[in-house]
């Protein structure tokens, strides 16, 4: 066990992944670097962040291949691949790019096992990173996460902290199923104490990352941390909250989230993805038609409003979900007028 | 070839903007009050400059991530587009865009790009509608080696041979796609793949001015008579890393001081224009000048302009609602 970033956690479960299986191999943009270049620098970058950075050293060209920026190719490469004897990773550097490419994971991956009668098993995970608060802008900046759970037969996995990361990416890659594997860009120097061996954190069970007896609060990758921040605060106020940090979103831990619903008979669900058919929306919908007898309040959701994200760092600041908001939702859901439970 | 003395000064002049913008971007961006990515064009202002002269604004052009070179080849305001990189009200796209989404349709700029490959469908479009409402425009995508392996790219040289637009496909040949370099992921080449298509093929030294304007002159003058599209690969260099903070360990050391030194698209213009005495070397330096003050008052009126206000987060997402 030692402290390891959000990166670092990332990159050795790749490694360990990799040792394990041979079959596992790695592909993307500049996953390497320095193919090509004048210099006979190798893996001059390690991916655009150096998330992937010295596996390339490693595990050499066969298993780390650079790819030309050609994603419809090479994700649809990976899924190919993977129906046929591999279990490749590819990495879409952001998820935005999922545009370039997106029928070979909506046509194609994700409907292989049901198309073909339960014959194929397609084990492919594609990496991207994803979220507001980096400047990034709008084609650099979204949260489509919603987007990939829509879709029968794919997974989903949105890892809040380095702990979470190397187990859910280890569980991922030994997955069967096509998994989207969402880092959030602003997290890669998060640290925490991870185990240095391998683990896996089995996909559809959600985390508790704390319980109280006031509201639940649902929160998604990068909001889980201020979840936590808001609850800490709360406490102070006398308003003890159970956080849930649902991990992957298809599957989704539905019993848990019912539960902790049933204890505290509020929710507040913190969705950093576009308003409209997002997480909060699904997570809503499913409280409210199997728990609705048990809330004392209706269901809040704080989410960035229905807009693409904006450049200047006001604006995008005003878009973002944050712990002030979630703070602030919560509080609102206390002083609504209550009825009575039987 | 005959060049108007008011074209070479307005394109020095141009190149000569591109460049002290870009430098001044690499100290700013240093300092840490630029957010986001910026992708820096130096280097490669002959490129920009050489084909947009050829351009009104009644001509569509369509740019890439390293986008303000074209931007300012455009004609679009420098004072404009500082504040947008930093973000501020006053910026071209009232800061909502960045260095990567800077537009100006008034002067016949589709935008920056933050997608690879996202121009050239773009500019089939726009090259339709030039094509439909007969007001003899062309229309030019700018975009990269990188960028030439996307399948929308392959697609947008299909379609607009097929549709016989008067579009203008400019491959800014860097060598670099990121830290990777094109003769490792692209196969074949430019040409081939061009003549793939049935498609006129030039190429020009870009870090010429001379090169890129004769040849961008025949190029854009074939498009705009409706004779078809036309691939133009350009080769030129990038002097810094792929985007600010990139220590470019890829490439050998000495490269780009070699480029800096033997490359250089405003010393190979200086030169050429004084020893054959088509402009006076005090007007080049009358230009620098000019040119340092406007940068400098770009950069002290962005830092100096008003945030966006709150409202405007919300406004523009559609046309009506
Ligand atoms: C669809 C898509 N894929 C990948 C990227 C990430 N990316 C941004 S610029 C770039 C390299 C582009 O190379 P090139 O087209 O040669 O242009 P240059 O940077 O050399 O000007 C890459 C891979 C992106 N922005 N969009
Ligand atoms: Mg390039």
């Amino acid at each position: 066990m030692s402290k390891k970033s959000f990166r670092q956690a990332i990159n050795e479960a790749l490694r360990q992944e990799m040792r394990r299986d041979p079959h596992v191999v790695l592909m993307g943009e500049d996953i390497a670097g320095g193919q090509g270049g004048t210099s006979g620098v190798t893996d001059a970058w390690g991916g655009v962040l150096g998330v992937t950075k010295g596996l390339y050293t490693e595990f050499g060209p066969e298993r780390v291949l650079d790819t030309p920026i050609s994603e419809a190719a090479y994700i649809g490469a990976a899924a190919g691949a993977a129906a046929t004897g591999l279990r490749p990773v590819a990495e879409l550097m952001f998820v935005d790019f999922i545009g370039s490419c997106l029928d070979q994971v909506l046509n194609q991956a994700a409907k292989f096992r049901y198309m073909f009668g339960g014959k194929a098993r397609t084990p492919m995970v594609i990496r991207a990173m994803y979220g507001a608060g980096f400047n990034a802008a709008a084609q650099h900046s979204q949260s489509l996460y919603p987007l990939f759970t829509h879709i029968p037969g794919l997974k989903v996995v949105i890892p809040s902290s380095p702990y979470e990361a190397k187990g859910l990416l280890i569980e991922a890659i030994r997955d069967d199923d096509p998994v989207i594997f969402l880092e959030n860009k602003v997290m890669y120097d998060d640290e925490e104490d991870v185990p240095d061996e391998a683990y896996t954190i089995p996909f559809g069970e959600a985390n508790l990352t704390r319980e109280g007896q006031d509201v639940t609060i649902v929160a998604i990758g990068r909001m889980v941390g201020m979840a936590n921040e808001a609850a800490d605060r709360l406490e102070k106020q006398g308003i003890t909250c159970t956080v849930i940090d649902p991990r992957t979103t298809s599957p989704l831990d539905e019993q848990t989230i019912l539960e902790c619903v049933a204890e505290t008979g509020r929710l507040v669900v913190v969705d950093e993805s576009s308003p409209r058919c997002n997480m909060a929306c699904d997570i809503s919908a499913l409280v409210a038609e199997q728990a609705f007898h048990t809330l004392k309040a209706p269901i809040k959701r704080v989410v960035p409003p229905h807009t693409p994200v904006p450049f200047s760092t006001p604006l995008e600041k005003l878009y973002m979900p944050s712990a002030d908001k979630i703070e602030a939702a919560v509080k609102s859901l206390m002083k609504q007028h209550t009825h009575e439970v039987a | 070839m005959q060049i108007a003395r008011d074209v070479l000064l307005q394109s020095y002049r141009a190149m000569r903007t591109i460049r002290v913008f870009e430098e001044r971007l690499h100290v700013e961006f240093a300092t840490g009050e630029i957010p986001g990515f910026v992708h820096l064009y130096c280097g490669e202002e002959a490129s920009a400059v050489g084909v947009c002269a050829h351009l009104s604004e009644n001509d569509t052009i369509a740019s890439t991530h390293r986008g303000h070179g074209h931007c300012i080849a455009k004609g679009v305001d420098v004072g404009g587009m500082m504040a947008e990189i930093y973000g501020r009200q006053t910026g071209v796209c009232r800061g909502k865009g960045g260095s990567m989404h800077i537009a100006d349709l008034s002067k016949g700029m589709l935008g920056a790009n933050g997608i690879v490959g996202g121009g050239p469908p773009l500019i089939c479009g726009a090259a339709l509608s030039h094509k439909t409402l007969k007001d003899n425009g062309v229309a030019v995508a700018f975009y990269g080696d990188g960028a030439s392996n996307e399948g929308f790219t392959l697609e947008s040289l299909n379609l607009a041979t097929v549709w016989k637009l008067p579009a203008v496909f400019v491959v800014e040949d860097n060598g670099y796609g990121e830290a990777t370099g094109s003769s490792y992921a692209c196969a074949g080449t430019q040409k081939d793949r061009a003549a793939g298509f049935g498609m006129k093929y030039l190429e020009c030294d870009g870090t010429d001015f001379f090169s890129v304007y004769e040849t961008a002159g025949e190029a854009i003058a074939h498009a705009r008579s409706g004779k078809g599209p036309v691939m133009l690969h350009v080769h030129l260099s990038r002097w810094y890393g792929h985007f600010e903070g990139d220590a470019m360990t890829y490439r050998a050391a000495g490269e780009v001081a070699r480029e800096k030194e033997t490359r250089d698209c405003l010393n190979i213009f200086r030169d050429k224009v004084t020893q054959t005495s088509l402009l006076d070397p005090t007007a080049l330096d009358d230009i620098d000048h000019a040119v340092d003050d406007e940068v400098e008052s770009a950069v002290q009126a962005a830092k100096a302009a008003p945030w966006p206000e709150d409202k405007a987060l919300m406004a523009d997402v559609y046309v009506s609602y």
